[in-house]
């Protein structure tokens, strides 16, 4: 699917970009956001290092085993085909809550080290598993109890209570959490159940090559 | 000092205690278990550069893209189409684009709310609303840029569609709540 929007963006900004006369800016922003890019990756690789670091002592001290036992009855439900004392299990717990304390800098190297222990789980290593999906869908609804950014940004527009929409956002939050799962659980079982929707094609492939790999 | 200050307050102390007590936590319960700690980081910390440097393909193309695709005023023109619904469910004209723009671009989303409360200040219902939208999804296309291409997956299955739902869920979700509590 991400094939079909990429392709979509590309060709409505060239598009729409030509009629609004306005192709000199698309191509500079072209240059820039590769340039951008590089600039966000190499900025990730201390912070990535330091957290992996971290993660590698509590591995070996055990204390991720006894993380994910310890959230076994909602891993199970949440993610049935991780064994349930899987190191993933809590990566993901660690990045989920990275995100709801608005630790972005934990966050983002924690939820990276979920995905690779996600991908050893994985036998199709160019597709994503449900696991995966489950998982990003729910980084992507991301639940914030102190959305930090905008605060500071109310505080400096002069607002009389920067802190008022704190519980509208939980509340937003959660109502996206409830639905990227669903979402995910339900999209991951009925691919034929998107007939007008540009994944269709994409989800039916890997079903039939799943289901090749089943025989 | 009401209720969301209060609780404000509490978060805000929990948020700087997390790391440094995650760090003692992890580093003390290894060196009670007798783990070489500085030889386990090192070893692990090697990582760190391999998956930063396997993101860049990834966010390159996701973010040139969306780039692109704001810097050739396309926004607009969506924000002309889905106006006439978005009306039917009351969201103020001036908030969609926020709504649109916030799975593609953290900095553009978050741009156009700071612009959003300098003109219509931060404590009109649209600066709440449009607050709130911002706090309560992600930059869903980035996330799965850098996600799924640190561990090299290229077909996202139904990635894109369930990250879509949630953020539709969150984003009327934000309203609903907003023109309801303030």
């Amino acid at each position: 699917m991400l094939n079909y929007v990429w392709l979509a963006l590309m060709i409505i900004a060239l598009v729409v970009g030509a009629i609004n006369g306005k192709l000199t800016e698309v191509t500079k922003a072209a240059f820039d956001m590769a340039e951008t890019s590089v600039k966000i990756a190499f900025g990730l690789i201390g912070i990535m290092a330091l957290w992996l670091g971290i993660i590698k002592i509590a591995e070996e001290s055990g204390l991720v085993n006894i993380l994910a036992k310890a959230l076994k009855p909602i891993s199970k439900r949440l993610f049935p085909d991780i064994p349930p004392d899987h190191p993933a299990i809590a990566a993901i717990l660690l990045n989920l809550s990275a995100n709801w304390l608005g630790l972005s800098n934990a966050a983002t190297p924690l939820g990276l080290k979920a995905m690779d222990e996600l991908q050893k789980l994985n036998d199709k290593k160019d597709t994503a598993s449900n696991a995966m999906v489950t998982f990003l869908a729910m980084n992507t609804a991301a639940i914030t109890l102190i959305p930090a950014t905008i605060i500071g940004v109310r505080i400096s527009l002069n607002s009389q209570n920067p802190q008022e929409i704190i519980g509208a956002t939980i509340f937003a939050g959660v109502c996206a959490t409830i639905t990227a799962i669903l979402a995910a659980k339900i999209l991951e079982k009925l691919p034929v159940f998107l007939p007008a929707q540009p994944g269709r094609k994409e989800l039916q492939t890997a079903d039939v090559e799943k289901g090749q790999e089943g025989k | 000092m009401s209720a969301a200050n209060v609780f404000s307050e509490v978060m805000r102390v929990i948020s700087n205690l997390a790391i440094p007590l995650i760090l003692f936590l992890i580093i003390g319960f290894g060196f009670f278990k007798k783990v070489k700690i500085y030889e386990a980081f090192v070893e692990g910390a090697k990582g760190g550069f391999e998956v930063a440097i396997k993101i860049i393909p990834f966010l390159v193309a996701i973010l040139v893209a969306i780039g692109m695709f704001r810097a050739s005023g396309a926004m607009d023109f969506f924000v002309k189409i889905i106006s006439p619904l978005t009306n039917l469910i009351g969201m103020p004209a001036e908030a969609l684009p926020v709504a649109l723009m916030r799975p593609l671009s953290g900095s553009g989303s978050l741009g156009l709310v700071t612009e959003i409360m300098k003109t219509h200040g931060p404590d009109s219902f649209l600066g709440r609303l449009v607050s709130t939208m911002y706090g309560s999804t992600e930059t869903t296309f980035y996330v799965l840029a850098v996600y799924f291409g640190s561990v090299g997956i290229k077909k996202t299955r139904h990635a894109v569609a369930a990250g879509l739902l949630a953020d539709a869920a969150g984003l009327l979700a934000a309203l609903f709540i907003c023109k309801l509590i303030f």
